[in-house]
């Protein structure tokens, strides 16, 4: 400990960076807003019927951007009648290559819009320019193209099960990836032949409403895909409504189990991805240097608002001081601020609640007896921020070991072999993903057996591919987004399981 | 007139963590036959002994799971040997039962271990997937046991029904905690028998006998059983197993409708709805 308190005395030196950047901001001209936003409904956009419009705010700024509609019951009903009629008189009785085109359309025209898209992305979710620019936008774009290719190849997918599709599948995304969680939602249900109703997350519908003019601009016939704003009640109108045959969640554990007791007894298909608390494992052989990138990368990629977000770092005890003095310096190193400055690292929380809820979680730790230290940087004075934070001298008991923070703030613990690791990261009701930085190949083995998770990386993390299966284990819900796993949960079958 | 030999009884009793209790609670029933004969007194599960038997399950589970696949296979394939030389008691108890063809049961039965037995080994290659990621990636996905499951064999078809949902449970590497034909309660009871002797590890498979109603609600309520199979709910009771399993998000399987003697009602994705699927990364790189 006396080590520790020495570097932090040291630390002043280090808080000037040599070359101070520049600021680069992209520019938000690109983006035309509107100043109020309908339902898209049937193809079209269309007034509530609620009469009811709430604002959307950038969360950098706390300046409204522009309004939305609230959907209310009655909204919700036209969304699904006008997928079911969709679904039955047009998108059902598609040939498969037909439907692909249509997806594919779609994807194209996101690749040829990223940017707009992007900052669009930036300036009402917060997250920075560089990752909206060159990881969510990318990502969503593939995930359409590579679900497109599937569309006329199912009887590949599942030979002697005569795939069909269920109906209409009734979608919840959550507000840290908008565009991204739209995209695994809607392509592999288009590519299964499916109607959808989404409903993007309160405090960041915009993107979505953008996708819903590349949705009319690639032609796809009215009502295949339709798109409703609002919050929780909106959802649970959705996902509760008698005529959806599937219905998937991205979003926290609490509600997914709301929505299980919800749907009990109707027979309603459910997919569930929930929330996280990823172990990030570093033994004492692993390359530190990287070991350190991946696990900044963990935590604090997207303000660490990820589902799957390695938020509990557990270090071998000999490299214990090494990676933490590596993890303080690295700390100073990253760029807080404007989410549209192209130098950015760590962008706005997401909004005032979730700000709240972050807050509260490390109060707690510091309460507990946890250990805090945090970036150096200068915040803005508006907007919602949280600086990047880690926490040593961390229990398994601590809530900020065993809650999901969603939020910036990595806790470290320490093992001593293999064995001990395995029980620390598994000791968690949530199985969504887990990181292991090791030199040693049976060992990544060895471990990646034994960690109950979804998703593995070893000696890398928070990566994503649209032909990569992704979901939890235990508590993080249930079924898989991408791949060909992710293909099954939007169809019916022949013979047994779901 | 020689003197007639009295046969011996068997005692019906529970099956947990490979030791054959009565229950915990001092509970039996009376087991009939079809045509009213009393056939035994089985054992009557308390929420106790189903605790046990999730315990024994989860204790049992990862040496199983851990267990070479090839091994599983053959371990299932004994089952099937050691049904074969026991299938005169299991048509007996069958006919008892009231089942139109015993031997037909019987056989399916076997015929289903050994299905499944071979599934072992491939079900990872059918339904596991390396994935070419964009990226200098080495991306894969394979199947892996979910942990402790729990089956509520159907009422009907007391051997037969049970052996298509076990046998697809536990092949994976689950341990299983199984609630068995609440009338027809023997054939299960005989299977544990077979089970014991079969190199199958003790609390792999667990058998309660007993009142389905009342042990359905402790099974699906369970914080340590991570999937629930339902075929054998009574329809008004499912809702509330869904409702109760939405607790530490069980998964919830079923396999209703296909005829059970035809190969529909076979199939590796009844070994899958009980698997996850865990996909690894590791960058490629010289």
């Amino acid at each position: 400990m006396a080590r520790i308190e020495k570097r932090e005395r040291e630390a002043p030196e280090r808080r000037e960076p040599v070359w101070e950047y520049a600021t680069a901001p992209e520019s938000s001209d690109i983006v035309r807003l509107e100043d109020r936003y309908g339902l898209f409904i049937g193809g079209e956009f269309v007034e509530p019927k609620s009469g009811k419009y709430f604002p959307t705010i950038n969360p950098a700024t706390e300046e409204p951007l522009s309004e939305v509609a609230e959907a209310g019951p009655e909204d919700v009903d036209l969304a699904v009648k006008a997928a079911r009629e969709a679904q039955e008189q047009h998108w059902r009785g598609l040939p498969g290559a037909e439907r692909a085109k249509y997806i594919f359309r779609i994807a194209r025209a996101l690749q040829e819009r990223a940017r707009e898209f992007a900052v669009l992305e930036s300036m009402d979710g917060g997250k920075p320019i560089k990752e909206s620019r060159d990881v969510d936008l990318p990502l969503a774009a593939a995930h359409f193209f590579y679900y497109a290719g599937w569309a006329d190849k199912l009887e590949y997918a599942f030979p002697n099960r005569r795939p069909r599709p269920l109906g209409v599948a009734g979608q919840v995304i959550p507000w840290n990836f908008p565009m991204l969680m739209a995209a695994w939602k809607i392509a592999p249900a288009l590519a299964t032949g499916n109607t959808i109703v989404l409903k993007p997350a309160e405090t960041t519908p915009l993107t979505a409403l953008l996708l819903a003019q590349v949705v009319q601009d690639a032609e796809l016939p009215p009502g295949v895909v339709n798109i409703v704003t609002g919050a929780g009640e909106t959802g649970s109108l959705l996902v509760t409504h008698p005529d959806v045959n599937k219905v998937a969640f991205t979003g926290s554990t609490e509600v997914g189990k709301v929505i299980r007791r919800a749907l009990a007894g109707t027979g309603k298909r459910l997919t569930l991805e929930l929330g996280g608390k990823a172990a990030n494992i570093v033994f004492d052989d692993a390359p530190l240097d990287q070991a350190v990138e991946g696990v900044i990368n963990g935590i604090f990629f997207n303000q660490g608002h990820v589902c799957c977000a390695g938020s509990r770092l557990l270090v071998q005890e000999p490299v214990f001081e090494p990676l933490l003095d590596k993890l303080k310096d690295r700390l100073q190193t990253l760029r807080v601020g404007d989410p549209l400055d192209k130098n950015t690292d760590v962008g706005a929380i997401n909004s005032r609640q979730q700000l709240q809820k972050i807050e509260e979680l490390v109060a707690s730790g510091v309460q507990e007896g946890a250990e805090m230290y945090q970036a150096e940087c200068n915040l803005p004075e508006r907007g919602f921020w949280f600086r990047p934070t880690l926490f040593t001298n961390v229990s398994q008991s601590h809530r900020i070991a065993r809650e999901e923070i969603f939020g910036p703030v990595l806790s470290i613990l320490t093992f001593r072999t293999p064995a001990e690791a395995v029980e620390k990261a598994n000791n968690t009701p949530y199985g969504l993903s887990a990181g292991i930085w090791t030199d040693k190949g049976s060992r990544i083995l060895w471990m990646a057996a034994r960690m109950e998770a979804g998703v593995v990386w070893a000696n890398t993390f928070n990566r994503f591919d649209p032909s990569s299966p992704f979901g939890g284990y235990k508590e993080s819900g249930f079924g898989r987004e991408g791949g060909l796993h992710g293909l099954e949960p939007y169809l019916d079958f022949d013979g047994g399981g779901e | 007139m020689s003197e007639q030999r009295m046969p011996v009884r068997r005692t019906a009793k529970l099956f947990i963590g490979g030791e054959f209790p009565r229950s915990e609670s001092g509970r039996s029933y009376e087991v009939h036959a079809h045509d009213g004969r009393l056939l035994a007194w089985a054992a009557r599960a308390s929420r106790k002994d189903l605790r046990d038997a999730v315990r024994a399950a989860r204790a049992a589970q990862a040496d199983w799971g851990g267990r070479t696949a090839s091994n599983r296979g053959q371990i299932l394939y004994r089952v099937a040997e050691l049904m074969e030389g026991r299938r005169g008691q299991f048509e007996q108890e069958l006919t008892d039962a009231g089942a139109v063809d015993p031997v037909r049961g019987v056989s399916a039965a076997i015929d289903r271990w050994v299905w499944y037995a071979g599934w072992a080994d491939k079900v990872h290659q059918v339904l596991g997937a390396t994935n070419p990621v964009a990226g200098p990636y080495f991306n894969f996905t394979i199947p892996e046991p979910t942990g402790v499951v729990g089956i509520v064999a159907p009422e009907d078809q007391a051997l037969l029904g049970l052996v298509s949902r076990l046998a697809p449970a536990i092949v994976s590497g689950n341990a299983a905690v199984v609630l068995a034909s609440e009338n027809a309660p023997l054939p299960a009871v005989t299977l544990t028998e077979v089970i014991a002797t079969s190199d199958v590890p003790g609390g792999v498979i667990n058998m309660l006998t007993g009142f389905t109603r009342e042990l359905v609600p402790w099974l699906a309520g369970h914080m340590d059983v991570n999937a629930i199979d339902i075929t054998g709910v009574p329809e008004d009771m499912r809702a509330d197993v869904e409702v109760q399993s939405a607790e530490n998000v069980k998964r919830v399987v079923r396999a209703d409708g296909a005829d059970i003697f035809s190969p529909a009602a076979q199939s590796p994705y009844l070994v899958t709805a009980l698997m996850e699927f865990k996909t690894v990364w590791h960058p490629m790189g010289a």
